[in-house]
């Protein structure tokens, strides 16, 4: 597995590249929570941005709700900016099926209208469920069945393959 | 899962010990309160955003029957079934089919086959929502908004829920309830949530006409004197007069009670400098509290209307939850 550092040194710059490219200043960041947010504070020094980065908790727009039901902890989203007119970076740490991004979707438009939404994955897995692609990304990665990826962080921030045990 | 099992699994109870109806608060776990006050936290936040929908309940019917009066129970319930995103029906029962001579069955089945998946209940008649529970629609997901003198289990959440978010852990505080316990059904459920919770110190304070005659049983001190119960309390949760409910003379007069069980700011000087004081509504002013207390620093009543929306947000997605994952198992055995 690639360090991480390197690989979030890489996704920075294409993150410069990207808003260069789209003449955007000044973005809202907003991690997806637990490791896009860690993501999104990183992005947040390196921007040297004046809005302090959102986080969003999706639990409740989860569409396998009525079969998991809800974790009893779950925090409530912060975005500490309006939404209405901005350009927002959604940061994801590891992008699956898709359907936590649809989730997010939904939960910032419930805040406002932004001008545009670009989806920044630190990895990417080929196990796509929604027509979802990110803008910027640093790692594709094919994994065998009953394994998935786990960012742990925040201090220091580390990506691993787990294999799913089978109880 | 047997069928000795399943006769044994409490009604409210999934296999797996999720919430699948939400009656009494008896027999529920601490972890399991601590489960719906945590949920319920995140849902506060809910209503501060823009939108404050969220879609959890997206394409689930809520049916509110409500067989005796309810301003703030009604409307919240209400408020929390459409901020999940569900499709609520009203049923106003002075004006349903049943003022028609309709038994409570036949409407209780009619909106099954509307295909209905949740009835909040309200019910002048104890053990009215276990009834229906376990007997008319147990595939659909029952909430006691109340029923008789027995139990008011979403009411004693949300004053629960008030407690802590403006008090520390439980095992320190002590918690007086003042007035018409007897009749309250709000009183045992807020007794059996703070035992559960952990509180040592729960505190019955009433005459002999309206303290319920098993009280010793049920873990707490009791009280005559209003001015010796208040004595160094954290919490004061005062009742409501329970009139209609008293079948015979359990009182001189309003005034005679106002002048020994009354909440006067005098009164509260023997609590804690920083006691919370909460009613469940209707307040009486002038009866069991005076206005200058009921509105004044210390009152959470109006704090506990918007936490009322929160818990019961967070006691209908658990139980849809339950519901599914129960049917599930019914259906297909187990699927974990």
């Amino acid at each position: 597995m690639p360090n991480i550092y390197q690989l979030l040194s890489q996704l920075f710059t294409q993150v410069d590249a990207l808003l260069k490219e789209k003449a955007i200043k000044q973005p809202l960041i907003t991690g997806i929570r637990t490791g896009g947010v860690w993501i999104a504070e990183a992005l947040h020094q390196h921007l040297d941005s004046a809005h302090a980065p959102g986080s969003l908790d999706i639990s409740f727009y989860r569409d396998d709700f009525s079969r998991q039901g809800l974790n009893p902890t779950v925090l409530p989203s912060t975005l500490p900016f309006q939404v209405d007119g901005r350009h927002l970076l959604l940061i994801d740490d590891v992008l699956m099926t898709g359907r936590t991004i649809r989730a997010a979707l939904n939960e910032i438009f419930d805040y406002g209208r932004p001008a545009s939404v670009n989806l920044i994955a630190l990895c990417s897995i080929n196990s796509r469920e929604l027509p979802i692609q990110p803008d910027l990304c640093t790692l594709l990665i094919n994994l065998k069945q009953g394994q998935y990826i786990q960012l742990s962080g925040p201090q220091p921030l580390s990506l691993q393959v787990i294999n799913k045990v089978f109880s | 899962m047997t069928r000795v099992k399943q006769l044994k699994r409490p009604l409210q109870l999934t296999n797996d010990g999720q919430l699948r109806h939400f009656l009494t608060i008896d027999g529920l776990s601490k972890t399991l309160l601590n489960n719906i006050l945590n949920t319920a936290e995140s849902f506060i936040i809910v209503g501060s955003k823009a939108v404050k929908n969220v879609p959890l309940l997206r394409g689930k019917t809520v049916v509110n029957l409500f067989f005796e009066n309810s301003t703030r129970t009604r409307s919240t319930f209400e408020l929390a079934a459409k901020r999940l995103s569900a499709d609520v029906l009203n049923i106003d029962i002075l004006t349903s089919s049943a003022s028609k001579g309709e038994s409570l069955l036949d409407t209780l089945r009619n909106l099954r086959a509307m295909q209905s998946d949740m009835f909040v209940i309200r019910h002048a008649d104890s053990g009215a929502a276990h009834f229906i529970a376990a007997e008319v629609t147990p595939d659909v997901a029952i909430i006691n908004a109340g029923d008789g003198h027995h139990s008011h289990p979403t009411q004693a959440m949300l004053d629960m829920l008030t407690i802590r978010r403006h008090k520390s852990n439980f095992d320190q505080l002590s918690v007086a309830i003042v007035g018409d316990i007897r009749h309250s059904r709000v009183a045992r459920s807020q007794v059996q949530a703070l035992k559960t919770l952990g509180c040592s110190d729960v505190r019955l304070i009433a005459p002999d006409t309206l303290m319920p005659p098993h009280a010793s049983t049920l873990g707490v001190t009791t009280y005559r004197d209003l001015d010796q119960g208040l004595e160094g309390v954290d919490v004061v949760m005062v009742l409501r007069l329970q009139t209609e409910r008293m079948t015979s003379a359990f009182l001189p007069s309003a005034n005679e009670y106002y002048n020994f069980y009354g909440l006067t700011r005098k009164r509260l000087q023997r609590a804690k400098a920083d006691v919370i004081i909460m009613h469940p509504g209707p307040i009486n002013r002038g009866v069991e509290i005076e206005s200058e207390v009921a509105d004044g620093k210390h009152s959470m009543i109006l704090n506990q209307v918007g936490y009322g929306i929160a818990i019961r947000m967070a006691v209908m997605s658990m139980v849809i939850t339950g519901q599914a994952c129960q049917s599930r198992e019914t259906n297909y055995g187990c699927v974990d």
